[in-house]
């Protein structure tokens, strides 16, 4: 710094060069004495000899110096001096001879310089305040002190910057003016060092007490935050919003900063609200409600709530953004709803209207549950609120923890909460009246007969359970299966095509044989079968007894229903349906130990021959024992579990699978797997990743797993998660249902493929879920690579 | 019209001297837990069980009554029902009697029980179905001379009478009936004026039963559908509809309201008995205890609740026995 200077005053004044030299050297003397002399007479002598060219003494230097010394060499002297300035340097001489003359420096010079020095050395007092526990901590190691570890230090300095404020005020009520922006600079900084926590913690709870009152340290404290430099007010800002318990006191501390600070404004409604979503509801609330407080703040709420709308509803926003921060979002929407009031919506309700349609489309478009009722919910609240004369939205979700605390959000907070006392006390009171009044009109007719009210307490009539207390249904349902197939087509009478629907999957496990004559007809029926009145539990009545028909009949039933899925004419519906099924009845067979040795049916071996139910007991016995034998042997390294028990899933897993691979890519007229139904596509994915997981230790997993990673392989970019988690899970169950060696000998291209791509997912899927299935699936890859290569013997 | 099946039966006993042969024993007070002792954050307790049972009607039961011992000593008791055979018995049961002492014809077949009030000692006013299928008949009894005929007028067609009861207001000794009819409305009528005071339409269907507290002059009726329904008496003799209570299943065969006015119980089609707190009809226990319809109810003085059905069983409850 000071080389620069002495260099450009060569090129400058190069015509002056005598006077210049002298100058030069008097002051490059003087910052030498002061640097290295601890001798105070020295020090004042040196320093008063360059008084001189300051003029205002006995004996001052020429003008031409004196002009040179102002401009070339006086900013340098006075950062010089400022580094000597200490307690103990000041003390060199008695009775502050030197702080006088040090200061006449500063106030005698050009102020212009003086005031930038000065300003630096405040800003790099600043740095000292609150880089002192990290210097401290560097330099004494573990010797340090525990006052000065940072979460005993920084509440240490919020005591000391309120202190520092109460002298401002108190200087301001006695007529002083006063500057903040030393302690805002500190505040700033500690901020920007992320203590936010410890300063602000102490700080925020003790303005909230001295600002709630006061006028003058509300405007105090707007002061302090304005003067706080922009770099640092992110960091003060979201501080203070965490900090603060509620929208009025971020609206005693703040003002209305945001209409001043472009920076401030930058951060409250865009920074965290869309670029972060960490914060919790209630600070979310605070936030929101600050906007909302004052009327100049409230078209900076709206302004928000346009471009929350908008960012919700955007399809790829859906798409990619995690779904954590889709909650964050749909919470701050409901909250500026719930602030919001009709006029003001009024005014922008096409532009919201817009936003909210296209977004619940989006919304309900999503294969993920928890975005549709994300898009449900908020379309629900916010066209109540946007559209109130019309007709009023409803969709069908589940309730839990989370639609709960999203539909409380969208009522307006009761004014209960504030922490303040002088909240408006209008609106407790109308509460109690309304609640009077509630009492008083729920009983009308409780009151006048007051005279045998006393006889008659209802207190002692507790009522018994009456849960059993059910619609009674006549039970006139058939005996036969094959009735049922005609009960449930034909009947006019519903209570018989209830009473069918109900009996019916006892009835097919009850007939195994009847069943098998019947099976497709009576899957044909069950797939076809619409809910004709509002039965209780249609759905899985429906479901229970196609998986009971497939699990009698699996070879037919699973012919019929895999054709059936690719076929014209289901609906989306119908299809998923199909492969629920197929996954349920694959599960049930499956399953070791499932209930009793199958009654008389011919084995489903090899070959299984239609319409020979015949097979006696005995010879179903004997094959069985065979098979299972045989399998022993060819397989190698048998387990030891299902031994006892064979899968049943064996012999008809291929029936199952790969009719539902093979066609997936040819778009029919009405269904098209690859384009608009990602929903199905999803569902594909995830039914053939179950029916290869149930595979497990089947003759035909072998070729299962290799069109299985083909397929894979052919949708490892598509664009919907619920996709692409299925083709996660499915890559995971070939690994494990697949035997290693099988997998290493058969498959090796393959696994390779599946392995980079793994690795990409890892790492840059937007979603989280993803990210933890690939994560699986390498594991598994992993453990499978070490069981089959041992590290080479050393 | 959906109505009761079964054969038309009138089963009778005499007050609480049960004939051992009836009873079986079912008298396990362990089962039954004092309501009071319940506290209320916990769940309901399960529904309670009989107290007794009783066996052996070999029929349907279509009809019950409490004999009460005390006032009922030396009284040829008095139990109405008619049966198939068009005839009205008159049985004398004091004593533990069970014999016909007489019998009143009857001019039409349907499912009307008949209605008793006693006027003086060893007098009794009858009202029961007349002719025509719209008719009520009051006799006096025992003499069974007609007192009159309250025939409904030509333009109201309320079709047949379904349910009656005859009561006297404390203010004036004039008898009044109260009528449920086959259109779903109840009339109030005047008999000694013979005209009708006041009707209402308190059902779609029939009306099925019906009973009235006339100390609250509050009553309600319950009918083929799904619903209670609540009426009440004003000083002008107006029937007025009070509310309507939903039932889970339809049809109600029979409503009777406790001597001491505080609880409710139905007979329902769907085998179950349901208990209400009378003044606020906040449901209070729903007992399934039979496997068929029942048909009847009966309170006795001391608040012992019995039930027919038309599983041949008779079920007797205590609940809430406070009085």
């Amino acid at each position: 710094m000071v080389d620069l200077d002495f260099s450009r005053a060569f090129t400058v004044n190069s015509r002056m060069d005598p006077v210049l030299s002298t100058v030069r050297l008097t002051v490059r003397e003087a910052v030498h004495t002061l640097s290295s002399s601890e001798d105070g007479g020295c020090i004042f002598s040196t320093l008063g000899s360059l008084k001189r060219y300051l003029g205002e003494t006995e004996n001052p230097a020429l003008p031409e110096e004196q002009e040179e010394f102002a401009r070339i060499h006086f900013s340098t002297f006075l950062r010089c001096l400022v580094g000597k300035l200490s307690p103990d340097w000041l003390e060199l001489l008695p009775d502050g001879q030197l702080e006088e003359l040090w200061a006449s420096f500063f106030l005698e010079g050009p102020a212009d310089q003086a005031f930038l020095v000065l300003m630096e050395a405040i800003e790099g007092a600043a740095s000292k305040v609150v880089g002192l526990p990290d210097h401290l901590g560097n330099r004494l190691q573990r010797e340090n002190l525990a006052g000065f570890f940072p979460q005993n230090y920084f509440p240490l300095l919020g005591e000391e910057l309120l202190q520092a404020l109460h002298v401002v005020v108190e200087s301001l009520r006695g007529g002083l003016d006063c500057s903040v922006s030393f302690l805002s600079q500190v505040l700033g900084k500690a901020c920007v060092h992320g203590r936010q926590k410890e300063l602000l913690g102490v700080l925020v709870p003790r303005l909230t007490a001295l600002t709630q009152g006061s006028c003058l340290w509300q405007r105090v404290c707007w002061r302090l935050v304005e003067r706080v430099p922009d770099r640092a007010m992110e960091a003060v800002l979201t501080g203070l919003v965490e900090a603060a318990s509620g929208p009025e006191v971020l609206s005693w501390l703040l003002g209305n900063l945001v209409m001043k600070s472009k920076k401030a404004q930058f951060v409250m409604t865009q920074k965290l609200l869309f670029l972060q979503y960490r914060y919790t509801t209630p600070v979310l609330r605070s936030l929101l409600g600050y906007l909302a407080m004052d009327s100049q703040r409230r078209p900076l709420l709206i302004q928000a709530l346009k471009e929350l709308l908008e960012t919700w509803g955007s399809s790829s926003a859906i798409r990619r953004a995690p779904l954590a921060q889709q909650h964050y979002i749909s919470k701050a929407i409901l909250v500026c709803l719930a602030h919001l009031g009709e006029a003001e919506l009024q005014d922008c309700r096409d532009e919201l209207l817009a936003s909210l349609m296209a977004g619940v489309q989006s919304h309900l478009d999503s294969s993920l549950p928890a975005v549709r009722r994300l898009g449900m919910i908020v379309a629900e609240v916010a066209s109540a609120q946007i559209h109130p004369e019309g007709p009023p939205l409803r969709f069908q979700y589940e309730e839990d923890e989370l639609t709960r605390e999203l539909l409380a959000l969208a009522t307006p907070q009761p004014a209960a909460d504030s922490p303040s006392e002088a909240g408006p006390p209008v609106a407790p009171v109308t509460a109690e009246t309304t609640n009077e009044e509630m009492v008083s009109s729920g009983g009308p007719q409780a009151q006048p007969e007051g005279s045998d009210s006393e006889l008659d307490s209802d207190d002692e009539f507790v009522p018994y359970d009456m849960s059993g207390d059910t619609e009674l249904r006549s039970s006139k349902a058939p005996v036969y299966v094959r009735d049922c197939v005609e009960a449930l087509t034909t009947s006019e009478n519903w209570e018989r095509w209830e009473a069918t629907l109900r009996a019916l999957e006892g009835l097919i496990f009850r007939s195994p044989a009847a069943t098998q004559e019947v099976s497709v007809e009576l899957a044909k029926v069950l797939l076809h079968l619409e809910e004709k009145t509002g039965v209780a539990g249609f759905e899985a009545l429906r479901q229970r007894a196609l998986v009971a028909v497939t699990v009698t009949d699996p070879v037919r039933v699973a012919e019929y229903l895999t054709t059936q899925f690719y076929a014209l004419n289901y609906s989306l519906r119908q299809r998923m349906d199909i492969l629920d099924v197929l996954t349920l009845a694959a599960q049930e067979l499956s399953r070791p130990g499932r209930r009793q040795k199958p009654p008389q049916r011919g084995p489903p071996g090899p070959g299984p021959q239609p319409g020979s139910p015949a097979t006696p007991a005995w010879q179903a016995v004997v094959e069985e024992r065979i098979r299972s034998k045989t399998r022993r042997v060819s397989k190698g390294s048998a387990g030891q579990g299902p031994a006892a028990d064979p899968n049943k899933f064996n012999s008809v897993a291929g029936y199952f699978f790969f009719p539902l691979i093979q066609l997936f890519d040819r778009p029919l007229v009405t269904f098209d797997l690859l384009g608009d139904d990602q929903l199905v596509l999803g569902r594909l994915v995830h039914t053939l990743g179950a029916l290869m997981y149930l595979s497990v230790n089947t003759m035909v997993a072998v070729p299962m797993g290799k069109a299985l990673l083909e397929f894979v392989w052919a949708l490892r970019f598509h664009g919907d998660i619920y996709v692409r988690q299925g083709l996660l899970s499915a890559v995971s169950s070939v690994l494990l249902s697949v035997p290693a060696e099988r997998l290493l000998a058969d498959l090796p291209d393959e696994l390779l493929e599946a392995q980079s791509w793994l690795a990409d997912v890892a790492q840059k899927d937007p979603d989280e879920d993803c990210r933890t299935l690939a994560i699986k699936a390498l594991l598994l890859l992993e453990k499978l690579r070490d069981k089959l290569l041992p590290p080479p013997p050393p | 019209m959906p109505l009761a099946p079964g054969t038309s039966h009138t089963s009778d006993f005499a007050g609480r001297s049960w004939s051992e042969a009836w009873t079986e024993g079912r008298d396990t007070p362990g089962d039954c837990i004092p309501p009071s002792m319940v506290a209320p954050p916990s769940p309901p307790p399960p529904p309670p069980d009989p107290q007794f049972v009783l066996r052996g009607a070999r029929s349907a039961v279509h009809a019950l009554h409490f004999c009460g011992g005390a006032q009922g000593q030396g009284h040829p008791l008095l139990l109405s029902g008619q049966g198939r055979d068009l005839r009205m018995h008159v049985w004398d049961l004091a004593e533990g009697r069970n014999a016909i002492v007489d019998s009143v014809c009857l001019e039409s077949v349907g499912f009307c029980r008949g209605s008793v009030l006693a006027c003086g000692p060893q007098r009794w006013m009858l009202a029961m179905p007349g002719k025509g299928g719209d008719e009520v008949q009051i006799l006096e009894m025992p003499s069974k001379t007609s007192v009159c005929s309250l025939k409904p007028e030509a333009e109201a067609r309320p079709g047949m009478p379904m349910c009656l009861q005859l009561w006297q207001a404390d203010s004036s000794p004039l008898p009044l009936l109260l009528a449920g009819y086959e259109d779903g409305s109840v009339a109030l009528w005047d008999v000694s004026a013979r005209k009708v005071c006041s009707r209402v339409a308190c059902h779609e269907e029939p009306v099925m039963g019906l009973d009235f507290d006339s100390q609250k002059a509050r009553g309600v009726s319950g009918s083929a559908e799904k619903a209670l329904a609540v009426w009440s008496l004003d000083e002008q003799r107006a029937l007025q509809v009070h509310g309507t209570h939903q039932l889970t299943n339809p049809g109600v065969a029979d409503v009777r309201i406790r001597p001491d006015h505080r609880l409710l119980a139905t007979a329902g089609w769907d085998h179950r008995i349901r208990v209400f707190h009378w003044r606020t009809m906040k449901p209070l226990a729903v007992l399934a205890f039979h496997s068929a319809a029942v048909h009847c109810l009966a309170f006795a003085t001391d608040g012992l609740l019995a039930a027919g059905s038309g599983d041949q069983r008779i079920s007797v409850w205590s609940l809430y026995p406070r009085m």
